[in-house]
């Protein structure tokens, strides 16, 4: 018999222990592709998370890097705090889109304009998760919320808001890809993304932020295949995937 | 010989990785486990090609694939 | 170390960097802006970080997150700024995170004014944000008493893990004064900081948080809390008393510049053959109050007159301490309008006289 190998399996930078997320949805996904990233890239052991509010306030229970646990909206502030004091380790936030697009806007783009050397994991599933499916700065137009029962209303609550586009108006150099994580191939891409910012950090280059499109099956209301299908079919059309800036200026 | 393993008591149940698998040979066990939910499971272990399809989708990181000898590995990841 | 000639808020700065705290964060406010003028230059000088934020907001997670890693770090403020800071202040409470705050207060409440104030002292001293958790409050008079506070401040935070603030106003940030700086920082041993987030480098990983989802575990949280504040009770008050004698039917209670202009005001009165005392605070939490009590009840003593630059905050902790055992007065001018000495004294008089301080008329 020869030797057992493992192509595949639970990375050290997650601990092991089952998550408060609920059945599929792909936040679960995004942490296994930033501990894989922060293990092949060899810098776990100095690395720290901020952790956002939201569904993943608890992500600090999961990952096996030290963290830090930030009022709503503020990573990107005790990021740049820390990073500053300590740019040899490698931080990033983990931000969901109520934290990162609507209480934290200003944090967000301060902290891209100034060029910080942290990375930002934006998980964008168009709601407000935690707190039992309100209408998100995502929401879609006639996306239906607890907080738009009868769909978004954009003439009142203005369009979706989109991130890596708004951005990469921001003149400082910085990295911005929108992946996302509904079907295996997405997955692959989007490893490359999170892996391709880390290492722009790790060369202490420019700010780098991946916002990943990421389902909610939950408040969406759909079983987790649905909820993958919704994601192709309309979170993608309105949110494009792909790189919107890079240091290099080249896409 | 590839094969996977689905540690049942991290498994919530979603089925991604049922949809996932080209092969088509997973599939939600009739049990439920402690958690209350019914895991997956794969029932013609001989068809499995270690793609790894199913692990990458897993959002619990619940399935370890592995293999005896030589695998041809698709795509890197 | 010789006496330089240097404005409050400058003298302030140097202090912090003496006292080896060298990374700041803050945003533009009047009266405090020289604070951050003066690091900008001073802090690359000495390696240290400093940055502007763009909101106080931001300033106060920039602090959650710099004190995570177990160094140094404080910011300079006014009134409206420390509002905006409130959240983080709670949540660096929650956390145990040492870091020192000034507010150089100003006029308010809203956007207010910018000349000196006292009206922020309910604020500084019974919680601006929201849990059960208290800030070290220290009040200086002086210029020379700012410098040695906020050395003092940064070890105290260090040594309770938790945020100091310093209350001074317009006055002290923006006065100038001869002020002397230690040769070197000298301070008592503090256990090391096992707490920080430094990378889970062969050990588990750290968690720098508030959050406690678990009641038993968030009541532990503010048990463990409400033990500091009971320990700073215990150590850390600190107060001065100013010409307090037998012969005093009146005690003035002040603190800050006010104190110092009740000081000028007993010794006019005493060249009168009017003999009054002043019990000056300095941590205004830990509130001094068996201190301010002996002195209150003291036979002699028949009126407490408290003086603030405000509509009256300070003077609920006395009448608190005091307990009716003497009537307590109170005197204050608003709006970043200074009491003169003169109006002290007439307070004075007049209480001698009928018992009653006149009210303000406007």
């Amino acid at each position: 018999m020869q030797s057992l190998t493992t192509t595949f399996t639970r990375p050290e930078g997650l601990q092991d222990v089952v998550t408060h997320y609920c059945p599929g949805c792909t936040h679960g996904i995004i942490h296994r592709l930033v501990a894989e990233v922060l293990d092949e890239l060899g810098v776990r052991e100095r690395t720290l998370g901020v952790a956002p509010v939201g569904c993943s306030v608890l992500a600090y229970n999961y990952f096996n890097t030290d963290f830090l646990e930030s009022p709503h909206g503020r990573a990107p502030a005790l990021a740049t705090g820390f990073k500053r004091l300590r740019p040899d380790m490698i931080v990033f936030t983990y931000q969901g889109d109520g934290d990162l697009a609507s209480i934290g806007m200003s944090e967000i783009i301060h902290a891209a304009n100034r060029g910080e050397k942290f990375t930002t994991i934006f998980v964008n599933n168009a709601i407000y998760g935690m707190t039992g499916g309100q209408m998100a700065p995502t929401t879609l137009a006639g996306q239906v919320a607890t907080t738009c029962p009868m769909g978004r209303d954009t003439g009142k609550t203005g369009m979706p808001i989109r991130m890596c586009e708004l951005l990469s108006g921001l003149v400082t150099p910085a990295y911005l890809e929108r992946v996302a994580v509904h079907f295996p191939q997405q997955i692959i891409k989007a490893k490359k993304a999170i892996r391709r910012a880390f290492q722009y950090q790790i060369e202490n280059k420019c700010f780098s932020l991946v916002e990943v499109l990421s389902t909610c099956p939950t408040n969406w209301g759909k079983t987790p295949a649905e909820s993958t299908h919704w994601v192709e079919e309309n979170l993608k059309s309105y949110f494009p995937l792909g790189v919107y800036k890079t240091p290099e200026g080249a896409k | 010989m590839p094969g996977v393993v689905i540690d049942k008591n991290h498994c919530k149940g979603c089925e991604l990785c049922v949809k996932a698998c080209p092969q088509k040979i997973l599939s939600m066990s009739k049990e439920i486990t402690l958690r209350g939910y019914f895991y997956a499971q794969m029932h013609d272990p001989s068809r499995c090609i270690g793609c790894r399809l199913c692990a990458i989708t897993c959002p619990d990181a619940a399935i370890m694939v592995n293999h005896h000898g030589q695998l041809y590995l698709l795509y890197d990841y | 170390m010789a006496k330089i000639l240097m404005k409050g808020n400058e003298a302030i700065a140097e202090a912090a960097v003496r006292a080896g705290a060298v990374n700041y964060f803050a945003y533009p406010i009047t009266p405090q802006n020289e604070v951050g003028e003066y690091l900008a230059r001073r802090l690359p000088e000495v390696g240290g970080v400093f940055l502007q934020a763009e909101s106080e907001v931001a300033v106060g997670n920039m602090l959650f997150g710099a004190a995570s890693t177990g160094k140094r770090v404080f910011t300079t403020s006014s009134s409206p700024g420390i509002s905006l800071m409130q959240e983080a202040i709670s949540y660096m409470a929650g956390a145990q995170l040492p870091v020192v705050l000034l507010n150089i207060m100003r006029g308010g409440p809203g956007l207010g004014g910018i000349l000196p104030a006292q009206s922020d002292y309910f604020q500084a001293t019974k919680g601006g944000g929201h849990g059960d958790y208290r800030l070290l409050v220290l009040a200086p008079s002086t210029i020379q008493e700012a410098v040695d506070l906020t050395m003092l401040a940064f070890h105290l935070a260090d040594k309770y893990r938790n945020p100091v603030m310093i209350i001074g106003d317009g006055m002290i940030g923006q006065m100038m004064e001869p002020v002397e700086f230690p040769d070197s920082y000298t301070e008592p041993e503090l256990p090391p900081k096992t707490w920080a987030a430094t990378g889970a480098d062969g050990r588990k990983p750290q968690v720098v948080k508030s959050l406690f989802l678990d009641p038993i575990a968030l009541e532990k949280n503010n048990i463990l809390l409400h033990e500091k504040y009971q320990a700073m009770k215990r150590e850390e008050i600190r107060f001065e008393c100013y010409k307090t004698a037998p012969k005093n039917k009146i005690l003035l209670v002040a603190y800050g510049t006010m104190a110092r202009i009740c000081q000028t005001a007993i010794d006019e009165l005493e060249g009168e053959g009017i003999s009054v005392g002043l019990f000056r605070p300095i941590t205004c939490f830990p509130f001094p109050e068996e201190a301010l009590y002996a002195e209150a009840t003291k036979s002699n003593i028949e009126t407490v007159l408290t003086i603030e630059m405000s509509m009256g905050q300070m003077v609920e902790d006395v009448e608190r301490v005091v307990a009716r055992q003497r009537p307590v007065k109170f005197f204050g001018r608003t709006g970043g309008i200074v009491p003169s000495p003169e109006e002290v004294i007439q307070q004075i008089k007049q209480i001698l006289a009928s018992g009653q301080p006149t009210k303000v008329k406007v």
